[in-house]
């Protein structure tokens, strides 16, 4: 699975800006996003929605959350 | 379910709504005028209590700072989220916070504050505001081109106890020493007998809208710097809708409380030296943007364990008492003697900043 963002240690904005970097790039398709903070996790899924993507799953890491987005 | 309440637009419309209401009560309660809250002034007064600075006229040790922190960290740890973090260029983050005070009180009051004064008919509000708006532009503009202070690592649960430890130190400070009436100074604090310093709610109203204002902002993220920067980014209206029913609800607050008073002269606490309203906030919304968040965020973020945003807190404090013991902050009369010149070092600083930052980073993996 290639289509990783590791935003974890990273502070507002950086978490969505990378994130839409990754959806500009690959259009369609599944994204995982690594976050470790929960507003970051609400950020991105915000964001990611606002682009027409879904959330597939939030699954809880050591360090944060993984955020699985698709688009079809 | 309330979790999710709060990350919802509704969530961050009544958190605004929240501190729309008890930002003029506080105000009707005892603080200054237009001044319910405002983060940058308070903080100021308590670098003034500490002896940071003598300026007599702004010495008062802050419960709603202190409110803000500790409310945040209770929240944080009823809803599992305080998470100790440090390390994404401390000594950056202090200098843009030194900057970001610098400028908030050339205007004379931090974007907080910069909404009440409009919600109170202040029209000089209007010169910040278009400021804070040009500052967080330019700071979009950098972070759209690769700015970033890099990643903070996870680290021991004292760092982000260190912030919320210092609060309680304070508010000790405040009740082994409490203001006694008339007198400059009570035990190792000072205390303002005249001016904005002498005007203050009840210490425990204070302490509780504070906390109350801290637990609410926690959750739902309020931010008063995002809200324009997440507009102008990526046009989302989230965090703007916040700060939209801040100034209706403090305008109608204020209404119903008979504190609208519309007007350019003779506001509380303000200059009319539009130029430098504007100047001010363009390096204050500048530094808030490049440290990712308003002075408000960056107490609650402190609050919640980011050790990174406590380093801006104590920057904004110590900006505070540069910019009073060098004449760099404004006075009802105008701009401060030197405080035309620390604008345009502060923007030099934050441009330098804005434009050195900019290692692009792997977002692949560490």
């Amino acid at each position: 699975m290639s289509n990783i963002v590791d935003a974890r240690g990273l502070s507002c904005p950086q978490p969505v800006l990378l994130t839409m970097e990754k959806i500009k790039k690959v259009k369609k398709g599944a994204i995982a996003i690594l976050v470790d903070t929960d507003t970051s996790k609400e950020n991105v899924s915000r964001a990611a929605t606002s682009q027409g993507w879904k959330i597939k799953g939030i699954k809880v890491e050591r360090i944060g959350y993984r955020l699985m987005i698709v688009k079809k | 379910m309330l979790r999710r309440f709060f990350a919802s637009r509704w969530g961050i419309i009544s958190v605004g709504a929240f501190i729309g209401v008890f930002a003029p009560l506080l105000q009707k309660w005892g603080n200054p005028g237009n001044m319910g809250i405002c983060v940058a002034c308070f903080e100021r007064d308590i670098a003034g209590t500490l002896g940071l600075h003598r300026a007599d006229v702004v010495q008062y040790l802050r419960p709603e700072i202190i409110g803000f922190v500790l409310g945040s960290l209770i929240a944080a740890y009823v809803f599992k989220e305080f998470r100790p973090r440090a390390g994404s260029a401390p000594i950056v983050r202090f200098v843009l916070g030194a900057f970001a005070m610098i400028g908030a009180l050339v205007f004379l009051g931090c974007p907080w504050r910069a909404m009440f004064r409009l919600a109170g008919g202040d029209g000089n509000a209007i010169f910040g505001i278009l400021g804070l708006i040009g500052g967080i532009w330019v700071g979009t503009g950098f972070l759209k081109g690769g700015y970033n202070l890099g990643r903070a690592q996870e680290t021991k649960t004292v760092v982000g106890w260190l912030l919320p430890l210092i609060m309680l130190g304070l508010l000790t400070l405040m009740l082994l020493f409490p203001q006694v009436e008339g007198q400059p100074q009570s035990g190792i604090l000072f205390y303002s007998i005249k001016g904005p310093g002498s005007l203050h709610a009840p210490l425990f109203i204070a302490l509780g809208v504070g906390l109350a204002v801290g637990i609410l902002a926690q959750r739902s993220r309020f931010c008063t710097m995002g809200a324009f920067r997440d507009l102008i980014l990526f046009r989302q209206t989230h965090l703007f809708l916040g700060v939209v029913a801040l100034v209706i609800v403090a305008f109608v607050t204020n209404l119903i409380l008979k504190q609208f008073h519309p007007g350019f002269v003779n506001q509380p606490i303000a200059h009319t030296m539009e130029l430098w309203n504007v100047g001010g906030m363009v390096l204050a919304g500048l530094a808030f943007s490049l440290a990712g968040g308003c002075p408000g965020r960056q107490l609650f973020l402190a609050g919640e364990g980011d050790g990174d945003a406590a380093v801006f807190v104590l920057g904004m404090i110590t900006g505070a008492a540069f910019a009073h013991n060098f004449g760099l902050a404004s006075s009802p009369q105008g701009v401060g003697p030197h405080g035309i010149a620390a604008v345009v070092i502060g923007l030099v600083v934050c441009l330098f900043i804005g434009f050195t930052m900019r290692k692009k980073i792997a977002s692949g993996g560490r």
